[in-house]
């Protein structure tokens, strides 16, 4: 007897292809709502905004006449608050991600932090901004400074960058740090000559995409008071400064008083986008260019 | 089915007979003696009551079904199966006299002397002269004649020097299974060490590059002790001058490889040899 009627399977084929066919348009269209959404933003910021994107706006300073203002002092303002970023997650990221892969007993302490971390990862950015305002500036008297702005989106992305750093640790093969511990290196020895040239360029693509989180980051500046309309250029760590994110919120707060601030704006908004492109090609790069199998 | 077993069990017998020559020396030094060690991995206990004593220059195998402990035994060795969290262990195992497993004795100091390769071959991701250079350069060695020599030298006592001479600076990766796996073994020897540990080094190679390993074991066993961890009942038989068979995290027998595979004295020994369980 068999169990299996070959004419109902027949019969039952058409349906089966057809449902199948369905199911893949589906998913085609909801990737679509995301692509013509970013399309829409896209051909909309840039109509407003590319022509008024000139040499003379990349590099003049800021003015309330809309024709003479430039965005020099926000572009030199995310650069000097860079300056502090970059060292210090790199520094705190990578060794906190060293500790809690490498080193610490696996416990319930362990699990505690990493636990914490993950969850400092989802905290909204306003309250690190929060954080930043009472430690950094008023505590610490660093006010607006520049300083005062890089530690704060520091602490903002050090729980991601750590996240992502831990994950590039823990994907390098044990085999290639037991063959290292083989031979009597030390802990240390394996973790410098083996396991950190394994794991990074995945912890500089990781690092990188943290940076343009930072970059972006607008909330945290607000509640620092970065100042809206500012003059003189940053010089140092300890000036006043003002970012490209911040440049855009206060243009697009004022263009209800002069309509031409929507177009500086948009054109911010395209430099800044240009800046975070550049850096998520980096970063993809890196991860191609030296990406190895084991 | 008792018949055909039975002859497998002859066929195994057969080709045994052919090496059957006890190479074994009474008069060996004795390299690591094993007193009563036992093994647990948190709650499990991995090794029981082991008594083991290795002799010097001599290839010792050992075989023994899936989690018999063969392995934690010989990773045990060398401290390595400290990196596993939760190993405790009991008992001594003297090696030139020193209690290894004594926390004072530096583990980098003891896979210093005694090398290990591992089941799948493992070079680093790096060139083949600095996959070989990479045990003296952690050990402190800078200077790059020294290095020269050492990396020739161990590449020609692994038997892989002509393959590789041309293309010291391209990436070991290139290489196929077999030989990384004797770049494996030429870097363990830059070390230097008195024993290397092997843990079913050929496993994942296939039937001719196999062979030349052994072939470089029987070679090698002239101026290290070798203890070999093998899957293969076969591979103990042709290269192995004593074998100890593990069953349980006990030692079962452990005698010159010619008496366990022509007369062992525990039927245990007899039953995995001859093919019925394992």
């Amino acid at each position: 007897m068999k169990q299996i009627d070959a004419n109902r399977l027949e019969a039952r084929m058409n349906s089966r292809v057809r449902n199948n066919n369905i199911w893949k348009v589906i998913f085609f269209l909801s990737t679509l709502v995301g692509l013509v959404v970013l399309a829409i933003l896209l051909i909309r910021v840039l109509m407003q905004g590319i022509g008024w994107l000139d040499w003379n706006f990349l590099t003049a300073k800021l003015s309330s006449n809309p024709d003479r203002a430039g965005i020099m002092g926000a572009l030199l303002g995310t650069s000097w608050t860079m300056l502090v970023v970059i060292p210090v997650t790199i520094i705190i990221g990578i060794g906190s991600a060293i500790y809690l892969e490498l080193y610490a007993k696996k416990g319930w302490f362990q699990n505690f932090i990493q636990t914490n971390i993950s969850n400092l990862a989802g905290v909204p950015s306003i309250v690190y901004g929060l954080l930043g305002l009472t430690v950094f500036s008023r505590f610490l008297g660093l006010g607006n400074a520049v300083l005062a702005g890089g530690l704060t989106l520091s602490l903002l992305v050090l729980p991601i960058l750590i996240v992502s750093a831990q994950e590039a640790l823990r994907a390098v093969p044990q085999h290639l740090s037991e063959a290292a511990y083989g031979m009597g290196a030390t802990k240390w020895q394996t973790i410098r000559t083996v396991i950190l040239p394994a794991a990074l360029p995945s912890i500089l693509t990781g690092t990188i995409l943290a940076l343009s989180r930072a970059i972006g980051e607008t909330a945290p500046l607000t509640v620092l008071g970065i100042p809206a309309f500012l003059l003189p250029f940053p010089n140092g760590l300890l000036d006043t400064f003002t970012a490209l994110p911040m440049q855009i919120y206060y243009w697009t707060l004022d263009a209800s008083l002069v309509a031409e601030y929507a177009n500086l704006a948009a054109a911010t908004i395209i430099v800044l986008l240009l800046l975070l492109f550049i850096l998520n090609s980096i970063a993809i790069f890196i991860r191609n260019k030296f990406q190895q199998r084991y | 089915m008792s018949s055909s077993s039975e002859n497998q069990k002859s066929t195994v017998k057969l080709k045994v007979d052919n090496v059957a020559v006890d190479t074994t020396n009474k008069n060996r030094n004795i390299v690591y003696d094993t007193k009563d060690l036992n093994l647990w991995y948190s709650e499990t206990h991995a090794l029981r009551d082991i008594n083991l004593s290795i002799y010097e220059k001599e290839v010792t195998a050992i075989i023994g079904p899936s989690g018999c402990g063969k392995s934690t035994y010989i990773k045990t060795l060398n401290r390595m199966v400290e990196l596993v969290p939760g190993v405790r262990t009991t008992g001594t195992i003297s090696y030139q006299s020193k209690n290894i497993l004594d926390k004072s004795f530096k583990v980098e100091d003891l896979r210093t002397r005694v090398g290990m390769v591992f089941q799948k071959p493992n070079p680093f991701p790096k060139s083949i002269y600095d996959n070989i250079a990479y045990g003296p350069k952690i050990h402190g060695i800078r200077n790059k004649k020294i290095l020269d020599e050492v990396v020739e030298k161990s590449l020609r006592g692994a038997y892989i020097w002509d393959e590789v001479k041309d293309r010291l600076n391209e990436n070991a990766y290139g290489l196929s299974g077999g030989q990384q796996q004797r770049l494996c073994i030429a870097r363990c020897l830059a070390v230097q060490p008195d024993v290397i540990l092997m843990d079913e080094p050929t496993s994942a190679l296939d039937p001719k590059s196999t062979l030349r390993i052994e072939e470089l074991v029987q070679e090698l066993k002239n101026d290290y002790s070798i203890i070999i961890v093998t899957h293969n009942m076969q591979q103990a038989a042709r290269i192995s001058d004593r074998t100890a068979f593990f069953l349980d995290g006990k030692v079962v027998e452990y005698d010159n490889t010619n008496n366990i595979f022509t007369n062992p004295s525990d039927t245990r020994t007899e039953d995995y040899i001859s093919g019925r369980f394992g």
